[in-house]
């Protein structure tokens, strides 16, 4: 079946090999639940993304100058923060 | 007089006339709070001193005499994945254990338009992912009907508080059921609205190809009140759109009934149903025969893939959305014990997640797979057009659907929480409205072993003041 360390390497979740051994089970059943769908036949169908159809709806991409106090209320909501910068971890 | 057992409209009445004020109304609804919610736990978080400063405001306008709007100084709950600026918005969620909403969701905007007083967050399903409340990381909701059962899910802690007149009324919001089937298990009137009839700007996404924020209330004439202070165009969400004003006198259906065509789906009565639950449902929609309406039998042949196809999209759409927590912008974060980048993710996730949320992440992240995407979420989304294609169908011979809105009543707590699949399946008559976009109905019809059983009205797109107006005939009558 499938490989849920590679899934949850990609879901950036970082399980314990017993879980990781109990989610495989779980999926599986799960997904063999999902083998139903086969009986339907598709051909022809359209997928559905949005149950009705909308034009894509624009703006003009101007940035909207927020109040410094808001600003300062998102930097503060960061953990790690550096004077007005939100701080991550070296990625080189 | 016991404030708390008011409607809407019996409150609006109330202010309106001096007989009690603002604050004394929020201060009874606040010491009920206090009273009852040890045991039923519908609250996460109680906004106290904003609920008094609101109610403040309002005793003013009264006091000058100015024009109320109805939902002014009305308390009222709201779903903790709904953003109040300046209060704690968890979502039922450890990784937002302490983050402060720093802007109000477009719903709150519309009810502080009005004047409503907010109580607190409700409780929930983490990031709504559950049908009992029993998945919230911060302990389950009880039902008020019978403490030792679930008040259903994810909105649980909304219908709770409505139930238990903890509140006048509660926002909650529908993915897969998350509205009807609380207020079915509580015995609370809870709507789901047409996609789009909302915004859903300021709720935290959990698929937003189906998320709906809809109101849970004691009356059908108090659900569509709180819909129309609600509805409409946002421009903070582009799949928000404008429909007609419901009108707010009530139409006299009861001519209409004479002529009214009710669609009965043959697969929502299917085995698995508790027998007693249809002969409930039954006998409602045969009270609407007696009005006159005429009872088809009908047929949703896609009915039995809807609940695969929905826990193919829905996982898949969340598995994107909650990529955002990463444990560096906001919420909880393992930053400071780990070295690297990658660790930061990994630990913050895997430890500030749920069972449940992680479950579905990982459902969603394979169903997007390569290698797999072409037969599992392609593969949904086409057998979600079929599903559409079923109630268009229907839709040209009838004017309204009612089923039930679960095949059982509330069940006990802890009965079904080893098993994904088995809860899965509470939901299996309220997930299809979601894939086809539908406006739908819970509407209390009797109880089974003193439990609450809930008449799910369905109907076509945009129609919900037609369905508020049907559910309103029977609501007299129970």
């Amino acid at each position: 079946m499938f490989d849920v360390k590679h899934i949850a390497k990609l879901a950036r979740l970082g399980l314990s090999a017993q879980e990781l051994a109990k989610i495989q089970k779980e999926l599986s059943s799960i997904f063999d639940f999902f083998k139903e769908l086969e009986q339907v036949d598709v051909s022809d169908v359209k997928p559905t993304s949005h149950a009705y159809f909308l034009e894509n709806i624009v703006r003009e991409d101007v940035a909207k100058k927020q109040l410094p106090k808001t600003v300062a209320q998102l930097v503060k909501s960061a953990p790690e923060t550096k004077n007005r910068y939100v701080k991550v971890k070296p990625i080189l | 007089m016991n404030l708390t057992t008011l409607t809407i409209t019996q409150t609006h009445q109330g202010l309106k006339d001096k007989k009690f004020s603002a604050l004394e109304l929020a201060n009874a609804y606040l010491d009920k709070i206090k009273q009852s919610d040890k045991d039923i736990f519908a609250y996460l978080h109680v906004t106290e001193k904003l609920a008094i400063e609101q109610a403040k405001k309002i005793d003013d306008l009264i006091f000058k005499n100015e024009k109320l709007p109805l939902l002014a100084g009305i308390p009222c709950a709201i779903k903790d994945n709904i953003l109040i600026k300046g209060e704690q918005s968890t979502a039922g969620s450890k990784i937002l254990e302490n983050y402060i909403a720093p802007y109000d969701a477009g719903v709150i905007k519309k009810l502080n338009k009005q004047g409503s007083v907010f109580l607190g967050k409700t409780n929930l399903d983490e990031f709504a992912m559950g049908s009992s409340t029993e998945n919230s990381a911060f302990g389950p909701t009880k039902n008020p009907c019978d403490l030792e059962r679930v008040p259903g899910g994810s909105s649980g802690g909304s219908a709770a508080a409505v139930a238990a007149d903890e509140c006048a009324f509660a926002l909650g919001s529908d993915t897969g059921g998350s509205v009807r089937l609380p207020a079915s298990f509580c015995g609370v009137v809870g709507l789901k609205p047409s996609y789009g009839a909302v915004s859903r700007n300021g709720l935290i996404a959990f698929a937003s190809s189906l998320d709906q924020i809809g109101p849970i209330t004691k009356t059908v004439e108090d659900a569509k009140i709180v819909f129309n202070a609600i509805r409409g165009r946002d421009e903070m969400d582009s799949t928000s759109v404008e429909i007609n004003p419901a009108s707010a006198k009530t139409t006299a259906w009861q001519s209409k009934i004479q002529n009214l065509r009710i669609g009965v789906p043959k697969e929502y009565f299917v085995k698995g149903i508790n027998p007693e639950v249809e002969k409930t449902i039954r006998s409602a929609i045969k009270q609407y025969e007696k009005m006159g309406a005429k009872i088809k039998e009908i047929s949703l042949p896609h009915t039995k893939y809807a609940l695969a196809v929905y826990y193919i999209i829905s996982p898949s759409e969340a598995s994107a959305n909650l990529a955002r927590f990463d444990g560096i912008k906001y919420g909880y974060s393992e930053s400071k014990n780990q070295d690297n980048l990658l660790d930061v993710y990994l630990q913050t996730r895997g430890k500030g997640f749920g069972k449940e949320v992680r479950r579905r992440i990982m459902l969603g992240i394979y169903a997007l797979s390569a290698g797999y995407y072409d037969a599992y979420y392609l593969k949904a989304q086409k057998v979600r057009t079929r599903i559409i294609e079923d109630f268009n169908k229907a839709f040209q011979d009838i004017d309204v659907i009612m089923a039930p809105v679960s095949p059982t009543t509330a069940f006990k707590l802890g009965e079904k929480v080893d098993d994904p699949i088995t809860m899965y399946l509470s939901d299996i008559f309220t997930i299809s409205v979601n894939l086809a976009g539908l406006p739908a109905l819970s509407l209390p019809c009797g109880k089974v072993d003193n439990l609450p059983v809930g008449l799910q009205l369905i109907g076509n797109v945009f129609e919900e003041e037609k369905i508020l107006d049907i559910a309103r005939e029977l609501e007299y009558r129970v």
